[in-house]
């Protein structure tokens, strides 16, 4: 893949996560002003498609995004290049995919 | 009365040397050229360092001056000197040769990857193309083409530093231009050839080829419009 589609990707998985990030965050502070515990946020996200939704597009964003800018900095900062760099790349990618996977379904699963 | 003396250190050696510290008059307007030009006709015969025109247009002068690469001829000692003491360095990013020399073919190399050749598009048979000065590309092209190729903003650059493939500003600003240039026959070519690993997207815009060009041309803004270029290639598909 040429750097200028790497580019592209994580500028479109970026436009894609900042209001991702601002609802994330929003609900973050709104679930500890209301005092909810985790079994009444589970309550609430358990089965829930749209919940599913925007965790799911949230952890492919990540997925997406988070590798490429590691790639830059490995580059930069360890002179890695080459083969190697682009499966570190790719195994990034797929590590934050499955762990973003089973957080997703943590708190969506059992009901779905 | 004591002459007003400055203390200059000057590398000698190449990889691996050390500064020597020379005592130098400290002439009214006289340029960092001048001081090392003094160094070797009066203390430093075997002194190897550049220049050629005196007058900031061959761009084979530049050096590093207290941190900061400069070209060595129109840079004024009054501007530089800090508390009486000049630091004057080869070039940074670049092999040294020997004191203030650099090899520079890497740097002109990067001229090369980056497809700094144009491409016509008609014969000399042909009527010559007309493009109007006011025109949106003809404008950036004038905006990107004084480079002196002094390599100041490539001695500049952390990403160069950082990356062995990264082409560099003064390689992309001429890409820049020739991506304006209506006469070049293969924009997408070039467009592809700086999109590789080391290309235009490896630029941070951190902008300190900007700040130290010293003839105030701008090869932060040129990359970024390469960078807006090749996406709107990619998004028609008429880049690989
Ligand atoms: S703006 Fe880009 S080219 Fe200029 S110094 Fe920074 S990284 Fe290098
Ligand atoms: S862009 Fe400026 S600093 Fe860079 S090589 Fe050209 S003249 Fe020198
Ligand atoms: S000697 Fe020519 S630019 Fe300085």
């Amino acid at each position: 893949m040429t750097d200028a589609r790497l580019y592209l990707l994580q500028r479109a998985t970026a436009v894609l996560l900042a209001p991702l990030v601002l609802v994330h965050l929003g609900l973050i502070l709104h679930a500890v002003e209301a005092g909810l515990s985790a079994a009444e946020i589970l309550q609430r996200t358990r089965g829930s498609i749209a919940w599913a939704t925007f965790y799911g597009l949230f952890v492919l964003a990540v997925a997406v995004h988070a590798p490429i800018g590691l790639r830059n900095v490995a580059r930069e900062w360890l002179a890695w290049g080459g083969r190697w760099l682009n499966w570190a790349t790719f195994l990034m990618g797929v590590l934050l995919l499955w762990l973003g996977a089973r957080a997703v379904w943590a708190v969506v699963g059992g009901g779905l | 009365m004591v002459e007003n003396m400055l203390d200059v250190e000057i590398w000698r050696g190449k990889e691996t040397g050390r500064f020597e510290t020379y005592r130098v008059p400290n002439g009214s307007s006289q340029t960092i050229l001048d001081v090392v030009t003094w160094v070797q006709r009066n203390v430093e015969p075997a002194l190897a360092y550049r220049f050629a025109c005196r007058v900031g247009m061959c761009g084979s002068c530049a050096m590093t001056v207290n941190g900061r690469p400069r070209w060595t001829c129109r840079s004024h000692v009054s501007k530089v000197v800090k508390s009486g003491r000049l630091r004057i360095e080869p070039l940074y990013n670049m092999p040294r040769i020997k004191d203030l020399v650099v090899d520079m073919t890497p740097f002109f190399e990067k001229w090369q990857a980056a497809r700094g050749q144009f491409k016509p598009s008609i014969t000399r048979f042909d009527p010559m193309e007309r493009i109007s000065p006011d025109s949106m590309r003809r404008r950036a092209v004038d905006a990107g083409i004084e480079c002196i190729n002094c390599g100041v903003c490539h001695a500049a650059c952390d990403v160069v530093a950082w990356n062995n493939d990264y082409l560099g500003p003064a390689a992309l600003n001429r890409s820049w231009t020739l991506a304006n240039d209506e006469r070049d026959a293969d924009r997408g070519g070039l467009l592809s050839t700086i999109s590789r690993s080391g290309g235009c997207h490896s630029c941070h815009t951190h902008g300190s080829c900007v700040e130290d060009c010293p003839v105030g041309l701008n090869p932060a803004a040129g990359i970024a419009g390469l960078k807006r270029m090749t996406l709107t290639g990619l998004l028609r598909g008429d880049l690989g």
